[in-house]
């Protein structure tokens, strides 16, 4: 058993290094403080600058008064919508047939949509001036309604947020498969279950910065920003700012954790270098925590209306769903695609006949929904797991068995779901079977049975869930799914890799070492990673959808192949032998069979370089570069497991135990997949547990700082039992399939399963998330005033039930 | 308006004029040129910028510069000699005890702190001591194995220290 990220369980050691749980080459620097954040970035004459935002949800601009800010001293420049004419549209990269995209402006342009849009920016020559004279520039703003609820937006009285579009629907967009109205008829059952996904903020510990440097005599402008797609920002912000894209330079120094909220191309990336091709001064903006709260993209926020057709015996004959997806006011770059993902994986790791789908995306008075930590995934897994669970209940089944009734085999993969996707290998089974018995799940429910006649409350949730990764082919991603590696051999022997995959934390310059190592037969210190400099590395991605080493690390692998072969070539020819028969292994190059006839690699290497005596058609140099293009996702999965029990008379949920049995294919440093295992889990139950962006009636942020909003303490989180099976893909050649989003796609409904399972002798089927004491408390209480309590009531629980009465 | 500070970062002295509603960050961070300390929240709930003044862990969003004059901080940057890693960064790397490490100094030295006031935290003691600390990547437990880890190199090295006295 692997417990406590200490015994790293069944982990394929395929390598010298690979497999192995290898500290990391990232962490000598960022334990000393002595590395680079964005805001950590100093320049001669910086200057920095402060948004003013809009303190309303939605209002008319009749007038901006920015003369007493601009008269302080110190204050460089004021800026509203009206002095930046030039400067593009903040980008959206979905295209569907009916998606709205509304106007996106960098400053507010006669309107505010949601609290916090930008206004007007102060530059001024220190942080303490620009944000005092933030504070005098006038704005009159005038009102308008607010539409907040996805449901009443819909309604034909709702207010407008856009008038020309005439309706608050962004798009709707259907999926289907087989024949739901059959399944209807033949269903012994249909069970029914609403569920809130609700809005939460990502909450990255190093809030957003911006530095932006324009030099106009070399027509150079450069960028440093806590970005997770740098090369993709250098197009966006070229495009908005005018620049050719040559001439723009992003550089993502250390980034301080993203979670899919530095998947983006914000307002602010683009004012601050437009400000600095004004100035001729380089410009700093980081952001507060409260405007990371109220102005980084939000998660989630969904309504879904989920009914499951099934046999009393429990076979799944159809599943149809409507989900309802907050936008917020604007689209940020990928708002639309979310609920997308949704959709696509909502029959989760089940053979589902019969799938009707309809997504609907919806303009509220908010920030932006996006990307976050699974990003769409979560929400699906939250649906199908959850009514997984009502059924169960249900039909009387046991939770665990009734899923693994539904499961398809592991002959049947690659196996296409009812959504059309191709699953490309798993073992739902044997995850399951490994989750139980790692739990003690027989005993769990011996326990629990006899703790109901007791009065206590104990539950058992089951979460069996799969996830898309790897993301993923370009057909199917909106900017190119592909990666990009560039590898080189230097003169001296050493090695510079070049990735795309540019990391905020996973740790991609220790697994590529140790990758890169076992193909060379090399020490992975004498790896260099390079990443998140777009004019270093070749056009690249980034890292999210879980794709960093199973589409960035597959880049480098063929990068490196391709070296491998030249350097066979070069080796066959300059040791007379063929290439076919060329070893290269333990710091040496040599000949298969034959001991005598080898080389030292750096021998070989600089005979590369001073090319004195090269094979015909040789090119001298040793540097590959491959773009690789998958021709799948992937499809990692899991079971997780949690106990608890609850304490009906004050609503709080003590978790007992936390089982997770997760299967992302081959690993390269189990030290590292437990981490985002953990850190995965943490942020799922997170959600389940504490967080939730609350908005008031008038569309205030009133969760808008951390004094409000949950993020868990240390004391808060419990510990985990994890173990892995293996499962390779064969998308890619290593077999691995990605893990960054595991945890936090599996434990939230493993959390609510629990819960519910917890107390269901009181009916209760459901309660809305986050499950703080209070919401549990009164889902007790209402619940226990309709029915009477069980017969086998003690005097704790009858006493509980007066009260509340 | 101004006031003069001075204030011995790291064991070297500096001076400086400064407003007197400057965040002791700040100055570490813009006048002193020491970065490593970082600003998660400016409301002293993250700990990101957690430093020891006169040794004891603080949140150095919320102390003015003006009230560190005449004392003594030690940053993330001056926590080990020269080029060692204390027995807690060590412990950190060691335990992948962090993974942006964004959080990670002041976690660090808020580690620090638990440690000179318990030398032997059991796990609940832990958890608790690093409370006014967030980290949003690591789920906390490869943190929690590293303030473990920290502890039992510390005291070892204290019994071989005390054994080598006698």
């Amino acid at each position: 058993m692997a417990s406590n990220g200490k015994n790293n369980g069944k982990a394929k050691a395929n390598g010298q290094w690979v497999g192995k749980r290898f500290k990391r080459k990232e962490d000598p620097r960022l334990v000393r403080g002595i590395s680079h954040y964005t805001d950590d970035i100093k320049l001669p004459r910086l200057v920095h600058c402060v948004f003013v935002r809009s303190p309303h949800a939605h209002a008319r601009i009749a007038s901006i008064n920015t003369e007493a800010a601009r008269s302080q001293p110190g204050v460089l420049t004021v800026i509203t919508s009206a002095d930046i004419e030039g400067l593009g549209m903040i980008p959206c990269a979905m295209q569907m047939p009916d998606l709205k995209i509304p106007a996106h402006p960098a400053l507010a342009k006669g309107r505010v949509r949601y609290v916090g849009e930008p206004v007007a920016v102060v530059v001024a020559e220190d942080a303490y001036t620009a944000r005092d004279a933030a504070e005098m520039v006038a704005v009159d703003y005038e009102p308008l309604p607010v539409v907040l609820d996805i449901e009443k937006a819909l309604q034909k009285e709702s207010a407008l947020i856009y008038q020309d579009f005439g309706t608050n629907k962004a798009f709707t967009h259907a999926m289907k498969s087989g024949d739901i109205e059959a399944a209807y008829k033949k269903a012994d059952r249909v069970v029914k279950v609403r569920l809130i996904n609700q809005r939460v903020a990502p909450t990255a510990m190093e809030p957003r910065s911006v530095v932006a440097e324009y030099l106009p005599g070399e027509n150079r402008l450069t960028i440093w920003a806590s970005t997770q797609i740098p090369h993709l920002l250098r197009t966006q912000v070229a495009i908005m700012v005018g620049l050719p894209e040559p001439a723009v330079r992003v550089i993502a120094p250390e980034v301080g954790g993203g979670f899919g909220s530095k998947l983006n191309v914000y307002a602010e990336d683009g004012v601050v270098p437009w400000l600095s091709m004004k100035l001729a001064r380089p410009v700093k903006w980081t952001e507060t925590r409260r405007e990371s709260l109220m102005v980084t993209i939000h998660g989630r926020d969904t309504i879904n209306y989920l009914e499951l057709a099934l046999k009393k015996d429990g076979t799944i004959l159809g599943l149809r769903a409507k989900v309802l997806a907050d936008m917020g006011a604007y689209h940020q770059l990928l708002t639309p695609l979310i609920p997308q993902l949704t959709a696509l994986m909502l029959p989760g790791c089940y053979k589902i006949p019969a799938f009707d789908c309809e997504i609907v995306g919806v303009f509220t008075n908010k920030m932006s929904t996006d990307a976050y930590r699974g990003a769409g995934r979560p929400e699906a897994a939250y649906d199908i797991e959850r009514i997984m669970d009502c059924a169960a209940r249900e039909l009387n089944l046991d939770a665990a068995k009734f899923r693994s009734k539904n499961f398809p085999q592991p002959r049947e993969f690659p196996f296409t779901t009812a959504a059309g996707l191709l699953y490309d290998s798993a073992n739902y089974q044997q995850s399951l079977k490994r989750a139980l018995q790692l739990a003690g799940y027989d005993k769990l429910r011996a326990r629990q049975k006899a703790g109901w006649k007791q009065g206590k409350y104990y539950g058992v949730g089951v979460s069996t869930y799969v996830e898309i990764c790897a993301i993923g082919p370009s057909a199917a991603t909106p900017a190119g799914g592909w990666e990009s590696a560039t590898v080189r051999i230097e003169p001296t022997g050493k090695v510079t890799v070049l990735t795309g995959a540019s990391p905020h934390g996973q740790g991609q310059e220790t697994t590529f070492a140790q990758l890169v190592a076992d193909q060379l037969g090399i020490n992975p210190d004498d790896i260099t990673i390079i990443h998140g400099d777009t004019l270093a590395v070749p056009y690249g991605i980034g890292t999210f959808g879980s794709r960093g080493t199973a589409v960035g690390g597959t880049a480098v692998y063929y990068a490196v192949e391709k070296l491998k072969i030249k350097i066979a070539a070069l080796a066959a020819h300059l040791l007379g032998a063929k290439p076919a028969d060329i070893v290269i292994a333990h710091g040496r190059v040599g000949v298969k069979g034959n001991a005598k006839k080898s080389m030292p690699w750096g021998e070989i290497i600089l005979a590369a370089y001073t090319a004195r005596s090269i094979p015909a058609g040789f090119e001298p140099g040793m540097e590959a570069t491959h773009f690789f293009e998958p021709s799948n996702f992937t499809f990692p999965f899991g079971t997780h497991i949690c106990a608890v029990e609850v304490d009906p008379e004050t609503g709080e949920i003590k978790i007992e135990k936390y089982v997770a049995v997760d299967d992302c294919g081959n690993v390269i440093n189990p030290m590292l997949v437990d981490g985002q295992v953990q850190g995965g889990i943490a942020q799922g139950l997170s959600q389940a547990l504490y967080e939730e962006m609350v908005y008031n009636e008038d569309g205030q942020p009133i969760t808008g700082s951390l004094m409000d909003y949950a993020v868990p303490k240390a004391a808060h989180i419990p510990e985990f039992i994890l173990d892995r099976t293996v499962t390779p893909t064969p998308v890619n050649p290593m077999g691995v399939k990605g893990v960054g989003e595991a945890g936090t796609i599996a434990s939230t409904p493993c959390m609510v399963n629990a819960v519910c399972d917890a107390l269901s002798p009181l009916g209760i089927t459901n309660i809305d998330m986050p499950l703080k004491p209070e919401r549990v408390w009164r889902a007790i209480a209402a619940a226990q005033a309709a029915v009477p309590p069980p017969a086998a009531t003690t005097a704790k629980s009858a006493r509980t039930a007066r009260r509340t009465a | 308006m101004k006031k003069n500070v001075r204030i011995v970062i790291n064991g070297a002295e500096h001076r400086a004029e400064v407003e007197p509603r400057l965040l002791l960050v700040h100055f570490l961070r813009e006048v002193a040129g020491l970065t490593g300390t970082h600003i998660g929240c400016e409301t002293s709930l993250c700990g990101a910028c957690t430093v020891l003044l006169d040794g004891m862990a603080v949140k150095s969003c919320t102390v003015l510069a003006v009230q560190a004059d005449g004392r003594s901080i030690t940053t993330i940057e001056g926590l080990a000699a020269s080029e060692n890693l204390h027995p807690i960064q060590e412990a950190f790397w060691e335990e992948h005890g962090l993974q942006c490490g964004y959080c990670t100094p002041g976690m660090i030295l808020c580690a620090h702190d638990l440690l000179q006031q318990n030398a032997s935290p059991s796990e609940q003691e832990i958890r608790d001591g690093i409370g006014g600390n967030l980290c949003r990547c690591t789920g906390y437990q490869h943190i929690v194995n590293a303030v473990k880890a920290a502890s039992r190199k510390m005291n070892q090295r204290q019994r071989a220290a005390a054994r080598a006295a006698d």
